[in-house]
């Protein structure tokens, strides 16, 4: 199986969805990737030439921001939002949905498993 | 949805000439203002703002990363001080 910049091993698959086993390939990117190195988006990933894969890792190094290098993007970015203490930063702090999304119910992603209260529905005889 | 490119970010205009009249004059005092919808343009650079949250001015001071986010971003509308807890009484 093909290696393609590190540890990721795109299957057997179409090149076109094997391409988006690496984090930030998506469709979009794939596709581009395929027009952009002349390979054929519906060839096999095992079959592609030792040429190939080369073309693909060396434009994928010297164009594309992937994997590893653009999680560090992304953390910075989040990290600069926290810096500068703004709405967004504290929302990001504080683990809640950062774009405005509603939280009395929902949210789960953002916060986690449910925390159950005790006595949360008898409110009026709490403390 | 993001702002027409046309029409450029919004910047209070008030507020602009305050800063500019700041800065001719070095004056050092904060900026107290209620234009929170206004974008920080790098002008504010380096400037004290004082941002009203509906209630009291939240003190602001501009940096370089700030520029392109609005002055209300940096000042917090809400309080929330945790749920429940034995110390409910308390507080």
């Amino acid at each position: 199986m093909p290696r393609i910049l590190g540890v990721d091993i795109p299957n057997d698959k179409k090149i076109r969805i094997s391409l988006r086993y690496l984090y930030g390939i998506g469709p979009f990117l794939a596709d581009q990737l395929c027009e952009r190195t002349g390979i054929d988006p519906d060839k096999r990933a095992r079959d592609l030439s030792d040429d190939e894969l080369a073309k693909l890792i060396t434009l994928l190094d010297n164009e594309y921001t992937v994997e590893g290098q653009l999680q560090r993007v992304v953390q910075q970015n989040i990290a600069r939002l926290r810096d500068i203490n703004c709405y967004r930063g504290l929302r990001h702090r504080r683990g809640l949905p950062v774009r405005g999304q509603r939280t009395q119910t929902n949210a789960r992603t953002r916060k986690g498993p449910r925390k159950t209260v005790a006595g949360k529905k008898g409110v009026k005889d709490m403390r | 949805m993001g702002r027409s490119l046309k029409k450029g970010p919004y910047v209070d205009e008030r507020l602009l000439e305050k800063v500019e009249k700041a800065e001719a004059s070095g004056a050092r005092g904060p900026i107290r203002t209620w234009s929170r919808a206004c974008t920080i343009v790098p002008e504010f650079i380096g400037k004290n703002f004082e941002v009203h949250n509906g209630k009291v001015f939240t003190k602001v001071y501009i940096t370089e990363d700030m520029v392109g986010h609005k002055l209300g971003e940096f000042s917090p509308t809400r309080t929330f001080r945790g749920h429940g807890g034995k110390s409910k009484g308390k507080r």
